[in-house]
């Protein structure tokens, strides 16, 4: 039988993976995958939360989710693209320019 | 005219003129300025005057009541005004003197830079004393007491630039707020046996007290007399405020302020009547200071402190009447020596301003020739300050001398028998000293000049009145009567009159002989064997009380402060103040570092805080279960 706590641990266990990926990472590819990660995470929580309750709104929130995720992906990306072609790398140390 | 609106008028155009002559505070001289504001201090003056006649036909006295003040649960000041008959004796020789103190001082100060300024403080002062005098209750007194104080503060301080008088306007303001002090707690203690502030309540109220608490409240309220009266041990402000310009001198420290102490005593007479001990005490200092004051005043040089000296002198002599019970005749000598000694002050002023503001009379002598109005006008001053026969001094100085002989207070007496005597010489001297004799000017390059004729005209009144007002004694008892005990003198001492009058007279007159042949033979230089007697350099140190009073009191506080200061404030408050900033400074200096502009290591600082805080929730909400665990370990 697969309960809340499964979601839950499952959620805990993506969100972390998550967060190390955006400790460790250099690549800004990478940044973005661990954000997605996270973001995921989130969602599965607010949803298996949400059927636990019988409460729709977390499902609501998790669509919510989805469709800032998508878009900062669509402005992201392009930005990166972008910086790519100025710079020639995508390496977070290279990202420096308005250092104080 | 309603009475009403005569009193604002008399109480609220001395504000009005002081307001005026402020908005040219800082511009170059204006004559108008002294002229209009003189104008309002006479029309002060006209309306305190007809507010006399008015009380003079009979028709009850003057109470009204502006507005509440101060409501606080259950304690209420009215801002209320009060004429009566002692009150408009006030206000009608506070605004005589200061209405021909203004116009003196348009000649006085006419090369002054601060002109427009100096009328502004001389009004303010004006607005002050009438608020002193005409308030119904001890608590407006208060602030009429402080707002002289502070008049009093920047005019001897007006020449600022001048470290000798900005010091001596810090003395009487510290010295002043010693003494307030003491009239505070009394004011609190009023208020706490009696429940109210106002003087008709408190004074119908008054023997309900217990005697202990009056007997204090009496002793608190003379502390402040003896701040603002300049009476011993808090009277060297008044010598050191003759920085201050002469007219400031003959208003302030002369004729009005200084007999703000006087006033306290004979408003509260119905207070200081229930307390005969501390009455008592009150005539004793007051005869103490007559005579302490007056041996000072002998070998003085200074022509502005000898007169400064006979006004704590003259003081004392009010005191005690005041405190022996003869309150009206405290009054009548309060009265007629703001018009002699203000005329005095006037005259010295003269002289001054004639001297290029030398003030040594061993520098001055014959000079009646170049400056006879001025020499006419200090005599008859002199000799009422002398208390010669008729002129206005004589009259009230014999009745206090009566009073104390009347008292069987032989000591007293005799005190100001003598004291009767030293005021003679000295003021002769300094007339014989400044008006006869050689023109010792002469060798000092000095070429003195009459001053103007409106400064002379603005003394004449007060001439007059000098020498007339003695003639007025039947219809003054008469007049403050309603208000004032009358003192009943006993049959044994109306017997005596004639020889206590004769006695007194000559007394004087043989001060008065003494000066004028001494200032014949000698040029009034003492003998060096009287130099070199430990009583003359007691005199000319002022008995040594402004050296003891710098060693005992200023040296060893100015000591404590560089401890507190060193010690204390620097090492503890400033301490802790700049330690705080510092930890804040360092913590910032070294936290720099994790804005290295590098997103990779600053994401790992947000994670990190974020567990930080997220921690932080988990232990405070699981607390308890935490301390549970925490306990089982410990078990």
């Amino acid at each position: 039988m697969i309960t809340l706590e499964h979601y839950i641990v499952l959620s805990t266990i993506l969100f972390a993976i998550g967060m190390y990926g955006v400790v460790v990472r250099k690549n800004l590819l990478m940044l973005f995958f661990s954000t997605e990660i996270m973001l995921n995470a989130v969602n599965i929580a607010l949803a298996a939360i949400s059927n636990h309750y019988g409460d729709l709104t977390g499902q609501m929130f998790a669509f919510f989710i989805i469709a800032i995720a998508a878009s900062e992906v669509a402005i992201g990306l392009g930005l990166l693209i972008i910086w790519y072609k100025r710079h020639g790398s995508i390496d977070l140390e290279t990202l420096q320019s308005m250092k104080g | 005219m309603s009475e009403e609106t005569l009193l604002y008028i008399a109480l609220f155009s001395p504000i009005v003129s002081s307001l005026f002559a402020a908005l040219f505070g800082t511009v170059p001289k204006r004559v108008f300025v002294g002229v209009v504001t003189s104008g309002l201090i006479g029309l002060s003056f006209l309306s305190s005057l007809a507010l006399f006649i008015h009380l003079q036909s009979g028709s009850g006295v003057v109470h009204v009541q502006m507005f509440d003040w101060i409501m606080a649960g259950d304690f209420s000041v009215p801002f209320g005004f009060l004429v009566d008959e002692v009150t408009v004796t006030m206000m009608l020789v506070v605004s005589l003197v200061s209405t021909a103190v203004h116009i003196y001082s348009i000649g006085y100060m006419e090369h002054d830079k601060g002109f427009n300024r100096f009328f502004s403080y001389l009004s303010a002062f004006v607005f002050s004393m009438m608020f002193l005098v005409m308030s119904d209750n001890f608590l407006g007194l208060f602030i009429g007491w402080e707002g002289v104080g502070l008049c009093s503060w920047l005019l001897i301080g007006f020449w600022y630039h001048k470290h000798s008088a900005g010091w001596a306007a810090n003395e009487a303001f510290i010295m002043n707020r010693i003494a307030d002090l003491g009239m505070l707690l009394g004011i609190f203690l009023i208020y706490w046996t009696y429940g109210s502030v106002q003087y008709d309540v408190v004074f119908s109220a008054v023997s309900e007290a217990d005697g202990e608490i009056l007997t204090w409240i009496a002793i608190f309220l003379f502390i402040g007399a003896m701040g603002k009266s300049a009476q011993f041990p808090l009277h060297t402000w008044l010598a050191d405020a003759m920085e201050g310009p002469t007219p400031v001198s003959a208003l302030i420290h002369a004729a009005t302020m200084v007999t703000a102490g006087v006033y306290l005593v004979i408003r509260a007479n119905e207070l200081f009547a229930l307390t005969p001990e501390v009455g008592l005490f009150i005539a004793s200092l007051g005869a103490f200071v007559a005579m302490f004051a007056a041996t000072m005043a002998l070998v003085n040089r200074d022509i502005k402190r000898i007169i400064a000296y006979s006004t704590l002198s003259q003081l004392g002599y009010m005191f005690v009447a005041a405190g022996l019970g003869a309150y009206w005749i405290a009054l009548f000598h309060l009265v007629t020596h703001a018009f002699f000694k203000a005329l005095l002050f006037l005259g010295a002023g003269n002289v001054m301003h004639a001297m290029n503001d030398e003030l040594n009379i061993m520098k001055m002598g014959g000079m009646r020739k170049v400056m006879g109005w001025t020499a006419i006008l200090m005599l008859l001053a002199s000799l009422a300050l002398a208390g010669i026969y008729p002129f206005a001094g004589f009259f009230s100085k014999d009745k206090i001398l009566e009073v104390a002989f009347d008292g069987h207070y032989y000591i007293l007496w005799a005190t100001l028998w003598i004291t009767a005597g030293l005021t003679a010489f000295y003021s002769f001297r300094v007339v014989m000293l400044v008006f006869f004799g050689k023109e010792r000017y002469k060798d000092f390059g000095f070429h003195p000049h009459e001053a103007h004729d409106y400064m002379i005209w603005a003394m004449v009144p007060l001439a007059v009145l000098a020498v007339i007002a003695g003639f007025f004694e039947h219809q003054f008892v008469a007049f403050v009567s309603n208000v004032l005990p009358v003192y009943e003198f006993s049959e044994h001492t109306h017997h005596m009159v004639g020889q206590l009058i004769l006695v007194t007279s000559a007394i004087a007159i043989t001060g008065i002989a003494i000066a004028v042949f001494s200032n014949m033979f000698r040029e009034g230089v003492f003998s060096s064997a009287f130099r070199n007697t430990i009583l003359f350099k007691l005199f000319d140190n002022q008995y040594y009380i402004p050296k003891i009073y710098e060693e005992v009191i200023t040296k060893p506080y100015m000591e404590l402060s560089k401890v507190f200061w060193e010690k204390v404030d620097m090492k503890i408050v400033d301490a802790s103040v700049d330690g705080i900033a510092n930890i804040l400074r360092s913590t910032g200096e070294n936290t720099r570092g994790m804005q290295s502009g590098n997103l990779s290591y600053m994401l790992r600082w947000m994670a990190g805080g974020m567990m930080l805080i997220l921690l932080f929730a988990i232990v405070y909400t699981y607390s308890d279960v935490l301390l549970n665990i925490l306990q089982g370990v410990a078990k």
